[in-house]
């Protein structure tokens, strides 16, 4: 695991720092206080000490793809396992996790029942999930949120509070437009500025989808076409962490006080945003590598202090 | 005369916009090939396919991502979820211009020219 620590106390600092963080993408723990970020390195003795007073803490994991057997990984089930024991077994267990998008490769019944076996085999705690394009294939997600979802609301997305913050789930991979990116819908976003029309401008949020719900490179369809609506019902909170998946690498930006970061798969990497014909399973990595490439994130919360704290864990 | 003429013209106009996506493939056969659409790197080749009424036209998926065919308009059924591989056809009676993408890649967008 890489390791680095930086002066990010100046606004250029730590454009500067994200601009390293998306090339580098690995192993930093991130302190949010007010919308800044601060970085502290995992094992140099200031992760201990960063959040000593966190509430809780969840991990994010993302694009299993159950069911997707070529190269660089043979093995999408047995990486989803190491992936699920390394959340599972942080220093202090996650109260929670959640799973953004793309469960499966085809949204076939025998995946979704794999995806299940092994998140219960791995004693995880209670799993929450958003659906990817993938687990969508041929049903509109009907099988999807029979196993998996909220059922909270008909289309499927949802919100809930856990000690102090807010968090939605929302659903950005059905009726998608020909020509068109990820799509949130009318219904949604409505039901989006419902949602928060109650809770105070400082309740910490976190809002999580399976595609990036900022448009990061349009061409490959990492992007959502009505996402800009949703911002502006987040733009007036202090503290907005929204957590994606889809793009299989670990991507962030800083819009006020949105900061927005897509993370590793638990089965294959993609390439870097216009390296290459498509975005396709990354398969010219070194032999040996593939697990440098996966992994999980940890955020934890620090009651009081307003800040969420991200740490990137690859599985080697 | 004149129908057999035009009728070779738009066989050749057919021929020519997939012949790039033919050529490796060709072989001699009794049956006449049928149009072909490639799925590759996230986009349909060729992205335009002009075609006689009452051809059928096959799609192939050869990207390790699944795509699904889909009309835009709703004007032929949706293909299944297609894994490495996997093909598709429809057959297209009425003249029209019917454009179609991926459901789950939207930025896939091609159009089937019916003649």
């Amino acid at each position: 695991m890489d390791h680095s620590s930086n002066d990010t106390e100046s606004p250029e600092g730590r454009r500067g720092f994200l601009r390293c963080m998306a090339m580098a993408g690995a192993g930093t723990l991130w302190l949010m206080k007010g919308g800044v970020l601060q970085a502290h390195g995992l094992a140099d003795g200031n992760a201990g000490t960063a959040a000593p007073d966190a509430t809780f803490s969840f991990v994010q994991v993302s694009d299993s793809h159950i069911g997707f057997h070529k190269e660089p990984n043979m093995d999408v089930a047995g990486s989803f396992r190491d992936c699920l024991a390394r959340a599972t077994h942080q220093r202090s267990r996650p109260d929670f996790i959640l799973h953004t998008g793309d469960l499966t490769h085809l949204s076939r019944p025998e995946e979704f029942d794999t995806v299940a076996q092994l998140v219960r085999d791995s004693g995880a705690p209670h799993t929450l999930y958003v659906p990817g394009e993938h687990d969508v294939i041929g049903d509109n997600g009907a099988e999807f949120f029979k196993r998996f979802g909220e059922k909270q609301a008909d289309g499927g997305w949802y919100s809930f509070d856990h000690r102090g913050v807010h968090f939605v789930g929302l659903i950005n991979v059905l009726n998608l437009k020909a020509g068109g990116l990820g799509f949130l819908g009318p219904d949604q976003l409505a039901w989006l500025k419902k949602d928060l029309a109650s809770l105070s401008a400082s309740t910490p949020l976190v809002v999580f989808a399976h595609m990036p719900l900022w448009n990061l490179y349009e061409s490959w369809g990492w992007g959502t076409d009505d996402s800009a609506e949703a911002m502006t019902y987040l733009k007036r909170f202090g503290s907005v962490t929204v957590l994606n998946g889809h793009v299989h690498q670990v991507q962030q930006k800083v819009e006020g006080t949105v900061t927005f970061h897509t993370a590793r798969s638990t089965a294959y990497p993609q390439p870097a945003p216009g390296v290459g014909p498509g975005p396709g399973p990354l398969k010219d990595i070194v032999a040996g590598s593939l697990k440098h490439y996966l992994g999980v994130r940890e955020v934890r919360h620090v009651r009081g202090a307003q800040t969420l704290a991200i740490a990137e864990e690859a599985l080697a | 005369m004149r129908m057999g003429m035009m009728a070779s013209a738009l066989a050749l106009a057919w021929m020519a916009s997939v012949s790039n996506a033919m050529a490796a493939k060709a072989t001699p056969s009794a049956s006449v090939p049928g149009p072909r659409v490639e799925i590759q790197n996230f986009a349909f080749m060729p992205k335009t396919l002009m075609v006689p009424a009452g051809s059928k036209v096959i799609w192939t998926n050869l990207d390790e991502e699944p795509h699904i065919v889909v009309s835009a308009g709703g004007n032929f059924p949706n293909s299944p979820g297609l894994d490495t591989n996997d093909s598709y056809s429809f057959t297209f009676v009425k003249p029209g211009t019917y454009t179609y993408y991926c459901s789950i890649h939207p930025m896939m967008v091609g159009t089937i020219v019916v003649q």
